[in-house]
Order: structure tokens, then C-alpha cells, then sequence
């Protein structure tokens, strides 16, 4: 007992009780708008710069109001939304089986393991030109980044989990007569969920990096084309509203994969 | 189950781990193949169960020759390897799934489930259950395709002694009513005494070395307190002993 008595406590400060975590986002949240406000003002209050004033908080919202409010938002969202959407699904139907072969064929993975390690740390920008030729689309183009930046998340988290999968679950289901296709569909597949959602959250936050530079190309919807259009015509509350609208969304997608892995997560907390 | 002439190397290893291995067993009786670790007695047992191929030699039960796992003779391993993601009643029903039968599942489930006196927990994540609860489950699992051979690697030596000791004597009566043939293999004379019709000892290089040794015990004498045990066991640790100075 003297030795857990030895251990200091976590401290918290202030002490807000069951409250502590919604609180302490708060705190952030206002910290942020404290740092965004406090810019503006320096701004505003610049002879050179104050023309850029709408980048502050109070501008930003009164027109971020207008924008949900018209449906600018989801006009914008939306294509964004659907790129995106199209490019992980790509990349999870090539990324899912991949790592797992990855995973489960050592031969396989000392073949493909410098390749991918190299194809890996290209960034994904720089296929833009190739895209955009061998695309006849822009969306086409734009579509294939996204796949190019999520892909590899996905295998290698899938392939990581594959390789950790106790050889003894794999002995029994094997004793019990499972098929191939049984071996995937009640050891594998279940067994690595966790690790195909870890991938899908690390290669969504990738995706939605590259999405608004992507959009930047020839398209004419968007977010990433919002933002450029704004800057243009110099409506910067209306391009500020679109980061925050970008930061919201993305935030989201990535809360909706956490709760995913929560609860495909099997392994019990004690 | 008709063992003839199986031999078994290892890639790697330099000698064969079996040699001229020659057994029959007989429906319904529970055998220990017992030995020190490297004999092959686990060797021995995978390749009953289909899960190895021997270098020689063939395995029969029932004239179906053992190429492969099947339903009909099920193996059951030290740990129970449960699916953690699976609650009791679906990692009992496994077998039943991969066998592709759809229609009295169920009811297969809860029979086993009533049998390893499980029932209350059907419906519980198996990681809330204890290691001997666990070791249940994965019996239960092994039952639930009505195999007619059961083979066990050791699988109560990770249990606690009175888990270990009530698990020996259930699965023994289990075997019995079920007319089960049981094929076990343990490295403790003691757990063949309690549980086994005959013991089968094995040695490093030598294969068999001592096949028909009965076990000649009334179900109500297999108990560790009981003198008719002691006696027995006495009689097979020195038939043990001898045969491995030999």
C-alpha cells in the first residue's frame, strides 16, 4: 500500500469533476478563438494589412451563418464529400485485401516491402501532372490523388494486423474445418477490424489533406475550389468561413472512424 | 483408429521425431500417450488429428484414412485459443458453422453448453470467463460437430489444480456417455491414471516403447484420495520409470 501512497497523483487543475473533459475543450476551443481574434485586431489595426480584416472571428461567422443558412455549404461539401468518398473507397477495396496478403504471405512482403516504402513517401502532389493526363476528367484526377494518398495507411495498418493474429486462432479454426473463406470471414477479418479502422481514420486524415490542393485543379466545385474562388474575388470572410467548414467536417469524419474502431474493438479494457 | 507404421521428420530437425509408430485403439476407449517432452507424443497427435502429414505411415479411423481436420476427429489444444470477439454460444458453434450446417444450431449449442455446465453463460463475452470456464468453452466447441475421436494436447495443464482435477474427471464421464473415443497426451502419469482406459508411453527416438498398458480402475476409484489410485498410479510410474532407463 506504502508504494501506491509513494505514486503522485495526475493532477488536474482546476478540479471540475465529471465535467473536466467537456470543460477543457472548451477551454481550447476558446483559446483558439482568443488567438484568431487577437490576430485579426493586429490586422485590422495594420495600414498595410487591413484589407484582409474579414479573416477575423466575428466577420467569418456572420458569413458563415449566410452559408448555412443559403446552402452554400452543402453545395460546397458535397462534391468534396463525394471525391473523397469515391477515393478511400478505391483505396480500401485495393488497401483491405492487399494488407492482408501482405500480412499473411511473408514472401509477398519482403518482395513488395521496399517498393511500397518508396511509392509511400512520395507525396501525393506530385502525381498531379501525371493525374491530370491520365485522366480524361478532372474529378477522374482528383479522385485518383485521394486513392494515391490513402492506400497506403490502409495496407500497412491491415498488413500490421494480419501479421500480429495469434497462430494459435488460426490452428483451431483450421482443426474445425474452416474453409478459406471462413478462415477470412470469422478469424481475419474480425481479428484485424481495429487495425483496417485505424488505417481507414490515419488514411481519411491524409485524404482530406490532399482533397483541397486537389481541387485546386481545373474543377469548378468544392471546397478547395470555394477557397480559391474566395481569394479571387477577396471575399476573405467568406474563404475563412470555408477553413472553418473544412476543419469542422474533418473533425467529424475523423470522430465517426474513432467511434468505428470503439466499437469494432474487442479486446477488453482492465 | 488404426495407426500403421508412421514416421515423422521435421524439416529442419536432424532425426525423425516418430519412427515405426503401430497402434490400434478401439471405439470408445480413452488412451494416454504419455511422455517426456520430445518424444513426439504431440507430433503424434497432430498427425491424428490431420493437422501434420506424416513422412510415412497412414492413419485410419473408421477405414477414412486421416489426410486432413475434419468434424469426425477434433483436436483440443493447451490453450483454449477462444475468439475473443465471439460471445460463448458462437465460438461453441464454430465447428458447426465451418461444417456448413444451418438448421439446429442452436439447439446442438445449448446440448454442449448444458454438457461442460455452461448454460448461464451463453450469451457472455468469453474474455469475462475464467481459465477453466475457458477451457470449457473450447470443449464444448470440440463436441458440438459429435466427433467420434477426441484428441487433447495437454489441454488442462494451464489450470489451477482443483479446475484441472474436476475438468479430468468431466471430460472422462463426458467421453463415456458420449461413447467418445479419447486420444490424450500428458507428460503426468497421474492425469493418464485419472482419466485413461489404457496408457501408451512414448520415448525420445525409441517411438513406442510400451502400448498395452491398462488402467485398471473403477470410475468411482479415479480420484486422488482413493487407494485403489495410489496403488495404480505407483504400478505406472514404475513401469514408466523403467522404461525410460531402458
Amino acid at each position: 500500500m506504502s508504494l501506491i501512497a509513494d505514486i503522485p497523483k495526475t493532477r488536474n487543475f482546476p478540479n471540475m469533476g465529471k465535467y473536466r473533459g467537456l470543460m477543457n475543450a472548451f477551454i481550447g476551443m476558446g483559446g483558439l478563438l482568443v488567438i484568431w481574434w487577437l490576430g485579426g485586431r493586429a490586422v485590422a489595426n495594420d495600414p498595410d494589412m487591413f484589407a484582409f480584416a474579414d479573416f477575423a472571428p466575428a466577420p467569418t461567422m456572420a458569413r458563415l451563418w449566410v452559408m448555412v443558412t443559403t446552402g452554400e455549404v452543402l453545395d460546397m461539401a458535397g462534391p468534396s464529400l463525394y471525391r473523397v468518398g469515391y477515393g478511400m473507397l478505391i483505396a480500401v477495396v485495393i488497401g483491405v485485401p492487399l494488407g492482408i496478403l501482405i500480412g499473411r504471405i511473408a514472401q509477398l512482403r519482403e518482395i513488395t516491402n521496399i517498393p511500397f516504402q518508396f511509392l509511400r513517401m512520395i507525396s501525393p502532389l506530385s502525381w498531379m501532372p501525371i493525374a491530370v493526363m491520365g485522366f480524361d476528367t478532372w474529378d477522374g484526377a482528383i479522385v485518383f490523388l485521394i486513392t494515391v494518398a490513402a492506400i497506403w495507411p490502409i495496407v500497412f495498418a491491415t498488413a500490421a494486423g494480419v501479421r500480429r493474429i495469434d497462430p494459435a486462432w488460426i490452428k483451431v479454426a483450421r482443426n474445425l474445418g474452416a474453409s478459406p473463406l471462413h478462415m477470412l470471414t470469422t478469424v481475419i477479418l474480425p481479428a484485424v477490424a481495429t487495425d483496417i479502422f485505424t488505417g481507414i481514420r490515419l488514411a481519411l486524415g491524409v485524404a482530406w489533406v490532399v482533397l483541397v490542393p486537389a481541387e485546386y485543379l481545373g474543377v469548378t466545385s468544392g471546397l478547395g475550389y470555394a477557397i480559391n474562388d474566395a481569394r479571387d474575388t477577396l471575399e476573405y470572410d467568406r474563404l475563412s468561413a470555408t477553413v472553418v467548414v473544412i476543419g469542422v467536417i474533418g473533425f467529424a469524419l475523423d470522430t465517426l472512424c474513432q467511434k468505428a474502431i470503439g466499437r469494432l474493438n474487442w479486446t477488453r479494457s482492465t | 483408429m488404426i495407426v500403421s507404421g508412421v514416421a515423422h521428420s521435421y524439416v529442419a530437425s536432424d532425426g525423425p521425431v516418430l519412427s515405426g509408430i503401430d497402434l490400434t485403439i478401439r471405439p470408445g476407449e480413452v488412451v494416454a500417450l504419455i511422455g517426456r517432452s520430445g518424444s513426439g507424443k504431440s507430433t503424434l497427435l497432430h498427425i491424428l488429428a490431420g493437422l501434420i502429414q506424416p513422412s510415412e505411415g497412414a492413419v485410419r479411423i473408421g477405414g477414412t484414412r486421416v489426410t486432413k481436420p475434419s468434424p469426425r476427429w477434433i483436436m483440443m489444444f493447451q490453450a483454449p485459443s477462444l475468439f475473443p470477439w465471439m460471445t460463448v454460444s458462437q465460438n461453441a458453434a464454430l465447428g458447426l458453422r465451418y461444417s456448413g450446417q444451418s438448421t439446429g444450431v442452436e439447439d446442438r449449442v445449448a446440448d454442449v453448453l448444458s454438457l461442460v455446465a455452461l448454460t448461464e453463460f451463453a450469451d457472455r463475452n468469453v474474455q469475462d470467463l475464467s481459465g477453466g470456464q475457458q477451457q470449457r468453452v473450447a470443449l464444448a466447441r470440440s463436441l458440438a460437430p459429435s466427433p467420434e475421436v477426441l484428441l487433447l494436447d495437454e489441454p488442462f495443464s494451464a489450470l489451477d489444480m482443483f479446475t484441472r482435477q474436476a475438468m479430468q474427471q468431466d471430460v472422462r464421464a463426458i467421453a463415456k456417455r458420449l461413447g467418445l473415443t479419447l486420444i490424450l497426451v500428458t507428460h503426468d502419469v497421474s492425469e493418464a491414471v485419472l482419466m485413461a482406459d489404457r496408457a501408451v508411453f512414448l520415448k525420445s527416438g525409441a517411438g513406442i516403447i510400451a502400448d498395452d498398458t491398462t488402467v485398471d480402475l473403477a470410475d468411482a476409484e479415479r480420484e486422488l484420495s482413493s487407494t485403489a489410485f495410489k496403488t495404480e498410479l505407483g504400478r505406472l510410474n514404475a513401469i514408466y520409470t523403467t522404461m525410460q532407463s531402458s
